[in-house]
C-alpha cells in the first residue's frame, strides 16, 4: 500500500430541526472537526463536499476563505463521502495536498425540501420510460428489493420490522439521535404505521432531518503529532451499478458485493477481522442485504447477523440529512477512538463503513483501523 | 426521431418494442445507440412477445408498480392491473392503457385471466 493516511478529526453539525442554512451548518461541521483534529483552517489545502450549489467545493472554499490545491465534488448520492475518503487518501499520498476536509450538511427538514417522488431529470431514460409509472423515488425501488427478499427467503414484514426496532434501541444510547428519549419502538408499532410503498411502511424508511458532519484527513506521519488517536485508512472500494429501476438483473445482488471485496483486498482483511460496521440504513431492507453482501451473513440470514453495526442508531433512528455517508464515518471514527460511552463496542480496532447512494445505485466501502 | 420517440410512437399501434443487437443477438430495454452486451452499434427494433414474469412489485396508494422480466430477457418497469394479490415469479402478459394523446402505456395483467 502507498503512504498511510489517517482520519484525525471528526464532528457533527447541529442535527434534527435546526432552522439553519446549509452553509451555516457546514461551518459548524468544519470548525468542530478542525478543533477536534487540532488543525487550523489555514492548514486545509484539500476540500471535498457537495449539496451546496453547482460549484459546491469552490463555494465552500469561498465561504471558508481558503484556496485549496485539491477538491472533489463527485456526486454519487450518499455513498460519495466514502469515495471522498479514497480520493483524499490518494491525493495526500501523491503529495497533491496535505490536509483534506470532507464535509456535508443539509437543512432538508427545516427547508421542507424533500418530496416522496424525488427529482425526475429531463433527458434521462428514467424520465422517458419510468416516470410515467409514478414510482416513489427512492422508496419504491427499495420496496421492490424488500418484496423480492421476503419472497425469496419466506419472510414477512414483521421480520424486517425488527431492523427498525433494533435501530431505535441503539439510538436510546445516543443523545444526539432524533429518536433519543422517544422510548422503544415495537414490531406492532412498525406494522401499524402508515404504508408508503408495500411492504415498506413509515418506520421502514429513514428519517428526514437536518444534519451533517465533517472529517479531517492527513498523512499518518503528521497524525502522530496531533491530539487524537489516528484512525488509519486501511482500504476502500467502489461499485456503480445503475440509475434505472429496471436495470439490475438481480435485485438482491447489490454493488456492495464488489465494493466490499475490493476494500477487503486492499486492507488485507476479511469480514472476520472487522469489529464494528457502519452501514447505510436508508430502509430496513438495506441492513440485512448489506450485511450479507459484505460477508457478515449468508444470503437470507442478514436479519440474524450478530456483528455490531449502526451503533448510533443510523439513518432509521439517529439522523438522515439526505446523504448519511459522512455521519457513518464520524461514528466509525468515534468507535475506534473509544469515545462512544454507553454504546461503545469494547476494544473496537477495525471498522467497516459502507455507503450507498440513490436506489442502491452507487456503493463505496471504507475500512478504518486504529492501533491500541 | 430519437430511439425513445420511436419506441413511444410504436405504442400507438400497441407494439412493445425491444432493441436487438444484430451482432450478439441480445435484447435490451430501454433503447440506446449501443449494445450493453457487446458494445456493438448495429441494432434494430423487434416487437416483444408480451409475456413475462413478475420479478418484484410494490403498491403505492392505488397503483401497483412492478419489474416484469420479459421472456426475451429485459426487465421493464411497469404497472400491474387487475391482480388483487400479485406474487413474485407469477406469469403475466402485456396489456395496454390508452393515453390522452393516442399513445399507449404498456402494463401487465395475469397470464391466466386473458385480457
Amino acid at each position: 500500500m502507498t503512504a498511510a493516511v489517517a482520519v484525525v478529526g471528526a464532528a457533527e453539525c447541529d442535527l434534527g430541526l435546526t432552522g439553519r442554512s446549509v452553509l451555516e451548518l457546514q461551518s459548524q461541521a468544519v470548525t468542530r472537526a478542525l478543533a477536534d483534529a487540532g488543525i487550523a483552517l489555514s492548514e486545509v489545502d484539500g476540500l471535498a463536499t457537495n449539496g451546496i450549489s453547482r460549484f459546491s467545493a469552490t463555494q465552500l472554499a469561498d465561504w471558508l476563505g481558503i484556496r485549496p490545491a485539491w477538491c472533489d465534488s463527485t456526486f454519487a448520492g450518499g455513498a460519495v463521502f466514502e469515495m471522498y475518503v479514497a480520493r483524499a487518501a490518494q491525493a495526500i499520498a501523491a503529495g497533491q495536498c496535505t490536509t483534506v476536509l470532507i464535509s456535508y450538511a443539509s437543512n432538508q427538514r427545516s427547508a421542507r425540501s424533500r418530496t416522496l417522488t424525488g427529482v425526475v431529470e429531463e433527458g434521462t431514460p428514467e424520465a422517458a420510460f419510468e416516470a410515467p409509472y409514478r414510482p416513489l423515488y427512492p422508496i419504491s425501488y427499495y420496496a421492490m428489493v424488500a418484496q423480492r427478499y421476503l419472497h425469496t427467503y419466506g419472510l414477512g414484514r414483521a421480520d424486517l420490522a425488527s431492523v427498525a426496532v433494533a435501530a431505535r434501541e441503539r439510538a436510546r444510547r445516543n443523545p444526539a439521535a432524533w429518536t433519543y428519549g422517544k422510548g422503544p419502538l415495537t414490531i406492532d408499532d412498525v406494522l401499524a404505521a402508515p404504508m408508503i410503498s408495500t411492504p415498506l411502511g413509515r418506520h421502514d424508511c429513514c428519517l428526514v432531518t437536518d444534519g451533517g458532519g465533517a472529517v479531517v484527513l492527513t498523512s499518518a506521519d503528521r497524525a502522530r503529532d496531533l491530539p487524537r488517536p489516528p484512525v488509519t485508512v486501511l482500504g476502500y472500494g467502489e461499485s456503480l451499478t445503475h440509475t434505472g429501476m429496471a436495470t439490475a438483473p438481480d435485485l438482491l445482488r447489490t454493488g456492495a458485493v464488489d465494493s466490499g471485496r475490493r476494500a477487503y483486498a486492499r486492507a488485507g482483511l476479511t469480514p472476520a477481522g472487522i469489529d464494528v460496521i457502519q452501514l447505510y440504513d436508508s430502509f430496513t431492507i438495506s441492513v440485512p442485504l448489506g450485511l450479507e453482501a459484505l460477508g457478515f451473513a449468508a444470503p437470507g440470514e442478514g436479519l440474524r447477523a450478530a456483528v455490531p453495526h449502526n451503533t448510533g442508531g443510523g439513518g432509521l433512528a439517529y439522523c438522515h440529512p439526505g446523504q448519511l455517508g459522512v455521519l457513518l464515518l464520524v461514528e466509525a471514527v468515534r468507535q475506534l477512538r473509544g469515545e462512544c460511552g454507553d454504546r461503545q463496542v469494547p476494544g473496537a480496532r477495525t471498522a467497516l463503513v459502507h455507503g450507498t447512494g440513490g436506489i442502491f445505485s452507487s456503493h463505496a466501502t471504507v475500512i478504518l483501523g486504529v492501533d491500541r | 426521431m430519437t430511439d425513445a420517440e420511436a419506441w413511444w410512437e410504436a405504442t400507438r399501434d400497441r407494439r412493445l418494442l425491444l432493441q436487438r443487437c444484430l451482432d450478439c443477438r441480445r435484447f435490451q430495454h430501454y433503447p440506446r445507440p449501443l449494445c450493453t452486451g457487446c458494445g456493438g452499434d448495429r441494432l434494430d427494433f423487434v416487437a416483444a412477445a408480451g409475456t413475462g414474469t413478475i420479478d418484484s412489485f410494490t403498491t403505492v396508494e392505488r397503483y401497483t408498480l412492478a419489474r416484469v422480466r420479459l421472456t426475451e430477457g429485459p426487465i421493464l418497469l411497469t404497472h400491474l392491473e387487475g391482480l388483487d394479490d400479485p406474487a413474485c415469479d407469477q406469469p403475466v402478459r402485456l396489456a395496454w392503457r390508452a393515453l390522452p394523446d393516442g399513445r399507449h402505456l404498456p402494463v401487465f395483467r395475469s397470464a391466466d385471466n386473458g385480457l
